[in-house]
């Protein structure tokens, strides 16, 4: 495992991949982390003419073209710009980014179409190793940390009762991610952490919440809407029950899901729940000190400035 | 912590013996699931609860894996069938795993309920969240794999997609 010190090093300026979420219904989660980033003194550098990463869509139609897609954002990252490390902080993103790390390092047959469509294309072959890809939650926690967070905390939470949703990709499948659970100082996929670490150091309450990585049907949306609205109002029961004032997202698919089938949830089967969504990287700016304008939280669909309110904290 | 399986439904039908009348039987599952967790309501004793919920949860799994032409499995891991009907029904398809880490918390969940309160450690508040939880839990693993089933020519879950074309 990498000293601390050197990664702490390696991640204070990496490449930023905010991918298309960010730029539509997950604007206040790029807004939030370009704040947090800068009030930590950590650089971002965007990936010049990104592409998607294949997400879902591609995926289902050809894996490997969705491989292509998203290693041509690490060839630019690694050819252009010179990068060691890529910092996605949309789940959907850093999911195939390390799934392409991943085939390109174990299977020929993804090496051969992504080196025929690079050339194709005209730029670099990426190849594995060339760059590394990690999470906001990784950038944060190994580019600052816990202690050096709390020092700099000017604006604690205040005992402000969170449920950490993770969502599905963060952690699954394992073998796409073999820097985690590997003991202290890494993430687990079985119970993720890095999220609550983060937020306790800021000064929440990390309530114990069960659902942390089940599924919030973000695929089924718009096939099958009812379904997506019965798993996302669980989650928020869950939530809910666990005490929890408010839900802390890091994927921009899920913090969309829960805020849209909340309301639909109400609207639709008559069931309303009152808990809260917010970017943890929105609770961590508001924590450093930044105002809620800063970190968007004018741009989410639920009220996140009823609870901070409740405690003092907007 | 291993543990004996309980008696198979203390309060009313296997999921998987619910009419599926032509219909998806997805839906019917999940409707099943929700009649079935609604009657372990009216049980007064945790551990009763906590057994009968399980037995929903276990039924959910076989109805699925029967539904992929397999024989469900009677073994167990760590003590629960519920876990080795997961590997059985994960087989062959990793997006399945996405419910792995429910089943886990319902057999700990189930373990709290059943050992914490036969040993009179856990407190009443504490109980009657535990167990509302282990309801949720239980819901949850109904509707992923009701939707799983509705879905399941359609597309996969976010984590492991399935390509449609492959064969094309």
């Amino acid at each position: 495992m990498m000293d601390t010190d050197d990664r702490k090093e390696r991640y204070r300026k990496v490449a930023y991949y905010p991918g298309c979420a960010l730029e539509g219904t997950g604007h206040a989660y790029n807004r939030s982390t370009k704040a947090v980033g800068k009030a930590l003194g950590l650089e971002l550098d965007e990936v010049p003419n990104w592409n998607c990463c294949g997400a879902m869509e591609v995926k289902n139609v050809d894996p490997k073209v969705q491989t292509y897609l998203s290693s041509r954002v690490m060839a630019i990252a690694a050819s252009e710009m010179h990068a060691d490390v890529v910092m996605a902080p949309c789940n959907g993103c850093y999911h195939n980014l390390k799934k392409a790390e991943y085939d390109l390092a174990h299977d020929a047959a993804s090496r051969d179409t992504v080196a025929a469509i690079s050339a194709k294309a005209g730029h670099a072959t990426y190849e594995a190793g060339q760059v590394e890809t990690i999470h906001a939650l990784d950038w944060i926690m190994h580019g600052v940390g816990e202690d050096e967070l709390r020092k700099r905390v000017s604006n604690s939470l205040r005992g402000l009762k969170i449920a950490n949703y993770y969502g599905c990709m963060y952690t699954r499948p394992r073998h796409i991610f073999p820097e985690k659970d590997k003991g202290p100082g890494s993430d687990s996929t079985l119970k993720p952490h890095f999220m609550d670490d983060l937020l306790e150091a800021a000064g929440a309450v990390n309530v114990d919440f069960p659902l942390k990585t089940a599924c919030c049907g973000g695929a089924h949306t718009l096939s099958d809407s009812d379904l997506s609205t019965k798993l996302v109002l669980n989650i928020l029961r869950a939530a809910e029950a666990a005490g929890a004032d408010v839900i802390a997202t890091e994927c921009p698919t899920c913090h969309s899901g829960l805020e849209m089938h909340q309301v639909r949830a109400e609207k639709v089967l008559g069931e309303k729940t009152t808990v809260k969504m917010l970017y943890f990287t929105q609770l961590l700016g508001i924590a450093l000190g930044l105002s809620a304008r800063q970190v968007g939280v004018q741009e989410n669909v639920s009220d996140g400035l009823e609870p901070l309110k409740a405690r003092g904290i907007a | 912590m291993s543990v004996a399986v309980p008696a198979r439904d203390a309060v009313g039908n296997s999921a998987a013996s619910a009419p599926h009348a032509g219909g998806d039987p997805g839906v019917a599952l999940v409707g099943v699931v929700e009649s079935r967790l609604a009657a372990t309501e009216a049980l007064a004793d945790h551990q009763d609860a906590a057994r009968a919920m399980l037995a929903v949860a276990e039924d959910v799994l076989v109805d699925w894996v029967a539904g992929r032409g397999e024989a469900p499995t009677r073994a167990t891991r760590e003590g629960f069938r519920l876990l080795a009907l997961h590997r059985q029904g994960a087989q062959d398809l990793p997006s399945f795993n996405a419910c792995r880490e429910t089943c886990r918390e319902i057999a700990y969940h189930y373990n709290v309920l059943c050992f914490g309160d036969a040993a009179g450690t856990l407190a009443a508040d504490e109980a009657a969240r535990t167990r509302t939880m282990m309801g949720l839990l239980v819901r949850h693993l109904a509707l992923f794999v009701g939707g799983k089933m509705h879905s399941a020519r359609v597309g996969e879950f976010c984590c492991a997609s399935r390509p449609l074309r492959q064969d094309d």
